[in-house]
């Protein structure tokens, strides 16, 4: 097995190779405005540290989020277009997955990540490897009871010390543990998800300014 | 000719998802996936609505151009790419897509500019450009008048709208007599059955002192709302057709008259009009006239190549390959307001003196 993971759900652009019992190499760089830029190169740069071509990977893993979108929908477009180019099968796996088993914490745990607007993306955990509610996307202030006396891990724990007051690392998620994670589910033979965006939010019906149409129906 | 290079092209600056094949100057095939639907209720393109529609149609519409083409992307010479400008988050998508198809397949690539796409698309319809060509693109996004000397080298705005495009225009006033949007397809129809001088309408930036080449539709915007408002009030029938066909005749008149003048004025003898506002019928039929008694050859491509597609991108990525110039390099970026002046992206280690543009240009992209 040879997997490439990509993660751009976090401010973190993140690409490691993954050679089913270890990572073999891997980048991450943290720059929420550059994920365009930065993943190419970091995809380049773990492949030719492990001395390999992207046609010798046998699975592709991408980071699903949770997360901002206009990041979120870089390495899904890369995974998604890597897949179709090479026949290399593509695989989801929701970002904050990958978080709570870098995390390595035991019991019961949240991880929460930087959603814009107030608002964090978040699930619970129990066990780095198991969580038990959907990934979710709220105010801090109105899940202060459910994530109450709870660790707490990412970039969304730490930027709200009054509802996540037991905040801790990983602040960004790594693609390192992604792969790890992934690879223990494939060998598991456990079905990873499509590798489809979790937005959790409808867009924004922003619509360009409107000219007010003068006379009613 | 078998060695004229193949290219796939790849266009997600608004809300179409186009991936062009062509070999040289000639289209092998032009797949589009729209998601204008969704956007009709909200009036116009909502970007978030754009770019989940990008992510959802980029494969399928890729895989359908290889095989609507016939050709195996082992064959590809190069991939090119709308780099901008265009919606932010939109064009990330399709470089995104471009750079990975690229990088897998180990294919050099072009991020290009859509507005030298929308002109160098006519080489699909009518061979190579005349050098030099002038371009009037017109569209939702674009109103311009482009003089091009080398269209993967050298590109010259002489003019632009001041404040609506042309297409935004049609798409206000399609809304004003809630004709549903977009409205240039819809008013066209209209206005083949009114009469164009029905009510005059004014022609925006055409006084004496006025910018020869730039355009103004939003003056003519406010008098056609003001004169149906009018119509209304007092309680009579507002004549869809005869507004049709005076509106659309104001913006075809200017549009023409400053696109001949400027062929007149630097003595170029070609004229070339694009965007999706050229599938227009009046315009297409105005232009033509007053091309023909100026002695000026009008090239307008077919209405499917005129809105945004893949194909365009193609096209100026062939020529750029046929061209030897410079590909992009791996972190190419999505440039919502890349300059026309600069028609391709090339890599850093030939644009030294252009790396502070790049820098200052990258405004709100993930806004
Ligand atoms: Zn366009």
């Amino acid at each position: 097995m040879l997997l490439l993971a990509l993660d751009t759900a976090t401010p973190a652009v993140t690409a490691a190779l993954h050679d089913g019992r270890t990572v073999l190499a891997e980048s991450s760089s943290v720059d929420a405005r550059r994920h365009g830029e930065l993943l190419l190169p970091a995809v380049d740069r773990v492949l030719a540290e492990a001395g390999v071509k992207l046609d010798a990977v046998t699975q592709i893993v991408v980071g699903t989020g949770p997360g901002p979108y206009t990041g979120l929908r870089v390495g899904l477009m890369t995974a998604m277009t890597f897949g179709s180019a090479l026949g290399t099968p593509v695989h989801g796996l929701c970002t904050l997955d990958g978080l709570a088993y870098a995390s390595g914490l035991e019991g019961d745990f949240v991880v929460a990540t930087d959603a814009r607007r107030k608002e964090v993306y978040w699930a619970r955990y129990d066990g780095s490897r198991t969580r038990v509610t959907e990934p979710a996307v709220d105010r801090p202030a109105e899940i202060a009871e459910q994530v109450a006396g709870l660790p707490a891990v990412g970039a969304g724990a730490l930027l709200y010390p009054d509802t996540f007051p037991d905040a801790r690392a990983p602040e960004h998620v790594s693609a390192g543990a992604l792969a790890a994670l992934a690879a223990e589910k494939l060998a598991a033979g456990e079905e990873l998800t499509e590798p489809r965006p979790l937005y959790l939010r409808r867009p924004d019906a922003q619509v360009p300014k409107n000219y007010k149409v003068v006379t009613p129906k | 000719m078998a060695d004229e290079p193949l290219v796939l092209g790849i266009e997600t600056s608004c809300d179409e998802t186009g991936v062009g094949i062509v070999r040289g100057t000639t289209l092998l095939a032009d797949a589009v996936a729209s998601s204008v639907d969704e956007h009709a209720r909200f009036g116009g393109v909502v970007p978030e609505v754009a770019s989940r529609a990008h992510l959802e149609a980029m494969v399928p519409t890729i895989e359908r151009a290889l095989k609507d083409a016939g050709v195996s992307a082992r064959d590809l010479d190069g991939i090119s790419v709308t780099a901008g400008p265009g919606l932010a988050g939109a064009l990330l998508v399709g470089v995104s897509a471009a750079k990975a198809y690229a990088y897998a397949l180990g294919k050099p690539l072009y991020g290009v500019n859509h507005l030298a796409s929308h002109i160098c698309v006519d080489q699909l319809e009518h061979g190579p450009l005349p050098e030099p060509t002038m371009a009037l693109l017109v569209s939702g996004g674009h109103s311009s008048l482009l003089l091009s000397a080398d269209i993967t080298s050298d590109v010259r705005p002489l003019g632009a709208t001041i404040d609506d495009a042309a297409g935004e225009a049609f798409d206000k006033i399609a809304r004003v007599l809630n004709l549903g949007f977009p409205g240039g397809p819809v008013i066209d129809r209209y206005a083949k059955e009114g009469d164009p001088n029905a009510i005059a309408f004014p022609r925006g930036l055409t006084g004496p002192r006025d910018p020869a080449y730039d355009f103004s539709f939003s003056g003519l915007k406010t008098a056609v709302a003001r004169w149906i408002e009018a119509k209304r009030n007092a309680g009579e029938d507002v004549p869809v057709r005869d507004v049709s066909a005076s509106f659309q005749e104001a913006v075809v008149d200017v549009l023409t008259r400053k696109a001949v003048r400027a062929c007149k004025d630097e003595g170029v003898e070609h004229l070339m009009i694009g965007g999706g506002v050229a599938a227009n019928s009046r315009l297409r039929a105005l232009a033509q006239e007053r091309c023909d008694k100026a002695g000026i050859q009008l090239r307008v491509p077919r209405p499917k190549l005129c809105t945004d597609n893949g194909a365009m991108v193609a096209a100026l990525g062939a020529e750029m390959v046929a061209r030897g110039r410079s590909a992009s390099d791996w972190d190419l970026s999505a440039d919502s307001s890349l300059p026309v002046t600069e028609p391709h992206v090339p890599g850093h280690a030939h644009t030294h003196s252009h790396d502070h543009v790049h820098e200052t240009a990258k405004d709100n992209l993930y806004g």
